[in-house]
């Protein structure tokens, strides 16, 4: 009679538990071991090169914001117009038509900016005991330290009254330091730069390169007004080469850039239809533009890479339904003793779930230390982001699922007496 | 008390033009305990009748009670269960899993009714032990001879303590001496248990260890009559 009742329950669908179905898997991946080792391979792969072409993508933009914001953000570098000479044009720079009234006219008038650096520089031969050293010397303004975002990382800044009475007093920058003081302290010695005595009052924090690759350490500021009167001398009274602004954001360097050009305009009385003499750089517009295509770049590197990811996938799919058609009897001989519809599918679902995650984790291991390897040898800067181990893991479990999906159906859907028949 | 009722059972193949009348109107009663040897050349209706009999396959007409439940219409899930739980299958080829231990292959059916893992082993080695397979647990079907790999599947079809157990050509494949030794099992497990046995064979000595032989022809039984006890 016990066995009337047992029956009588009989409608309700209980499944094996997930984890003897994982043993099922696993073993049948280890009878196979070349074969699951093959399938796998094509995630690895996939997985491996998503990993990889997304560090080198994200290395990439880093490095670009970083060299951004060592440049100094919200930065606008007005330029002095180029001089014509017999109908050639010299480049801008050339001609010497910006002052330092224009820096403080632009200080004053222009709402859209926060800080101003008028700049003349030139190069210039640095002695400090028996060593010497040629550098790029910038006289300018106290206001060079804002703009360029930079600090200093020993002494004091020179001031506005240094810049007044045009004392003799420098900034160093870090490669500077090292080239003719070696590990000595620099700050209070004296250097001389075209000969003329300079006491060192400070040291700029290192920096690196910049966009161009420039050492942006190798320089040294001093006052803008000892620049013009002692080291490089100005064709007029006041004329500086260049201009540096900070916009107040980000979103008011277009203004910024307007309200310089037009002031401009208006004090060297150029009419709306001549050329200014006069150029604006915009040099965040075309670090955010550069940026902007690296990252156009390593998206597409990784959906390039993500091809070879649904190539492996594809590969699981023919594995596991070569899979299928071989274990037919099996299949059949578990359907005879009880196995339900999902327990099948369940059974097929994880052996490639199980095939596309080892995979994906092997995957991963590649594409970290091929990123490494990448950077070691070509020299790129690589960066592994822990969402893009997330995301070609999850990933790779998709394709599994997917790919997996479709033969785990077809087994399920096979008839118990064909199936034992078969041979 | 009858343990497989058929009423009227049909079981029609469409072949191309033609319809083939596998099952044609079998009504057969079976009940509890006994011990039938079902005969019958090839294309027959034996192979469809033991398909049915064993919810492998669903009749086109008729009914079928089995342990006094109708399995007409049933969904795929619910006939596996059934199988799981009223029957246990014994085949020619013994059909078990390659590569896989005699205890893992004896644990299979008690794998897809959740059966927790240590009592599915003590079943299982408990199963393997009445049929004479002790210290055999570790073998691959491959290792193991004809007779022993058969025993091994009946340890299978009893391990869930099924009342009905479907053994189809079970020596077939077997040589005299192990087939004897099969048989021999069948009857000890029939007399000893009360296990329903259901034997396909088209060999006359191997049904003689039967009660009662079922004769079928083109889809129809022809003959039910007991055996005559042995003479000793």
């Amino acid at each position: 009679m016990h066995i009337r009742n047992e029956m009588l329950r009989g409608g309700e669908a209980e499944m094996i538990g997930i984890l003897p179905t994982f043993k099922i898997s696993l073993r049948a991946l280890r009878v196979n071991k070349m074969r699951s080792a093959l399938t796998m391979l094509g995630i690895i792969i996939g997985v491996g090169a998503v990993i990889t072409m997304l560090a080198v993508g994200t290395g990439a933009s880093e490095r670009i914001s970083q060299q951004m914001s060592s440049m100094g953000s919200n930065l606008l570098i007005v330029m002095s117009g180029s001089s014509t000479s017999g109908g050639l044009r010299m480049g801008s720079g050339t001609q010497a038509t910006l002052t330092q009234d224009d820096a403080e006219a632009i200080a004053r008038e222009c709402p859209a900016v926060s800080d101003v650096a008028p700049t003349h520089n030139g190069a210039a031969q640095v002695v400090y005991g028996n060593q010497n050293w040629s550098t790029g010397v910038a006289g300018t303004t106290p206001g060079i330290l804002p703009v360029r975002d930079w600090s200093l990382a020993s002494g004091r800044p020179f001031t506005d009254q240094d810049v007044r009475n045009a004392t003799k007093v420098c900034l160093l920058g870090q490669t500077v330091v090292d080239n003719l003081f070696g590990n000595a302290d620099p700050l209070g010695q004296i250097i001389r730069i075209k000969k003329v005595p300079f006491t060192v009052i400070g040291v700029l924090a290192k920096k690196g390169q910049s966009a161009i690759g420039q050492d942006q350490d190798d320089a040294i500021f001093i006052p803008l007004s000892t620049a013009q009167k002692k080291i490089f001398g100005t064709p007029f009274l006041g004329m500086v080469r260049s201009i540096a602004v900070k916009a107040k954001s980000a979103d008011q360097l277009s203004a910024a850039e307007q309200q310089i050009g037009e002031l401009l305009r208006q004090r060297h009385r150029i009419g709306p239809r001549q050329e200014p003499d006069f150029t604006i750089r915009n040099l965040t517009q075309m670090m955010q533009a550069a940026e902007q295509s690296t990252q156009v770049m390593a998206l597409l590197l990784a959906a390039i890479a993500s091809v070879s990811l649904l190539v492996g996938g594809i590969g699981i799919m023919n594995i596991m339904l070569v899979s299928v058609t071989e274990r037919t009897r099996e299949i059949g001989i578990r359907m005879s003793v009880g196995a339900k519809t999902w327990d099948i599918r369940l059974q097929f679902l994880i052996e490639a779930l199980t095939l596309s995650l080892i995979g994906g984790i092997a995957g991963i291991i590649l594409g970290v230390s091929g990123s490494k390897v990448l950077s070691a040898l070509a020299g790129w800067s690589t960066v592994v982001s822990p969402l893009s181990i997330l995301l070609a893991f999850g990933f790779s479990g998709m394709v599994g699922l997917f790919f997996g999906f479709y033969p785990a159906y077809k087994a399920s859907l096979l008839n118990p007496i064909d199936a034992l028949r078969y041979e | 008390m009858e343990l497989i009722e058929t009423h009227h059972l049909t079981k029609i193949y469409e072949l191309g033009d033609s319809t083939v009348h596998a099952l044609d109107d079998v009504s057969l009663t079976i009940a509890q305990g006994e011990f039938v040897a079902v005969m019958g050349p090839s294309g027959s209706g034996k192979s469809t009748f033991m398909n049915v009999v064993g919810c492998l396959d669903e009749p086109t007409g008729g009914q079928y009670l089995l342990d006094g439940t109708d399995i007409g219409h049933r969904g795929h899930d619910e006939l596996a269960e059934i199988r799981n739980k009223k029957i246990g299958f014994v085949f020619q080829g013994f059909n078990l899993l390659p590569r896989t231990s005699a205890l893992e292959n004896v644990e299979l059916p008690m794998l897809y009714n959740g059966f927790p893992p240590r009592e599915r082993r003590q079943r299982a080695m408990a199963a393997l032990k009445a049929m004479g397979l002790e210290g055999r647990e570790d073998h691959h079907p491959n290792q193991l001879s004809g007779g022993q790999q058969q025993r091994v599947a009946i340890a299978r079809a009893l391990v869930n303590r099924a009342p009905l157990i479907l053994a189809d050509e079970p020596t077939g494949n077997l040589d005299t001496h192990s087939s004897v030794e099969i048989m021999e099992l069948f009857v000890k497990l029939n007399r000893e248990s009360g296990i329903t046995i259901i034997l396909v064979t088209h060999e006359s000595d191997i049904a003689a260890f039967s009660r009662r032989i079922v004769r079928f022809r083109d889809g129809r039984i022809v003959s039910d009559e007991p055996v005559k006890p042995k003479e000793t």
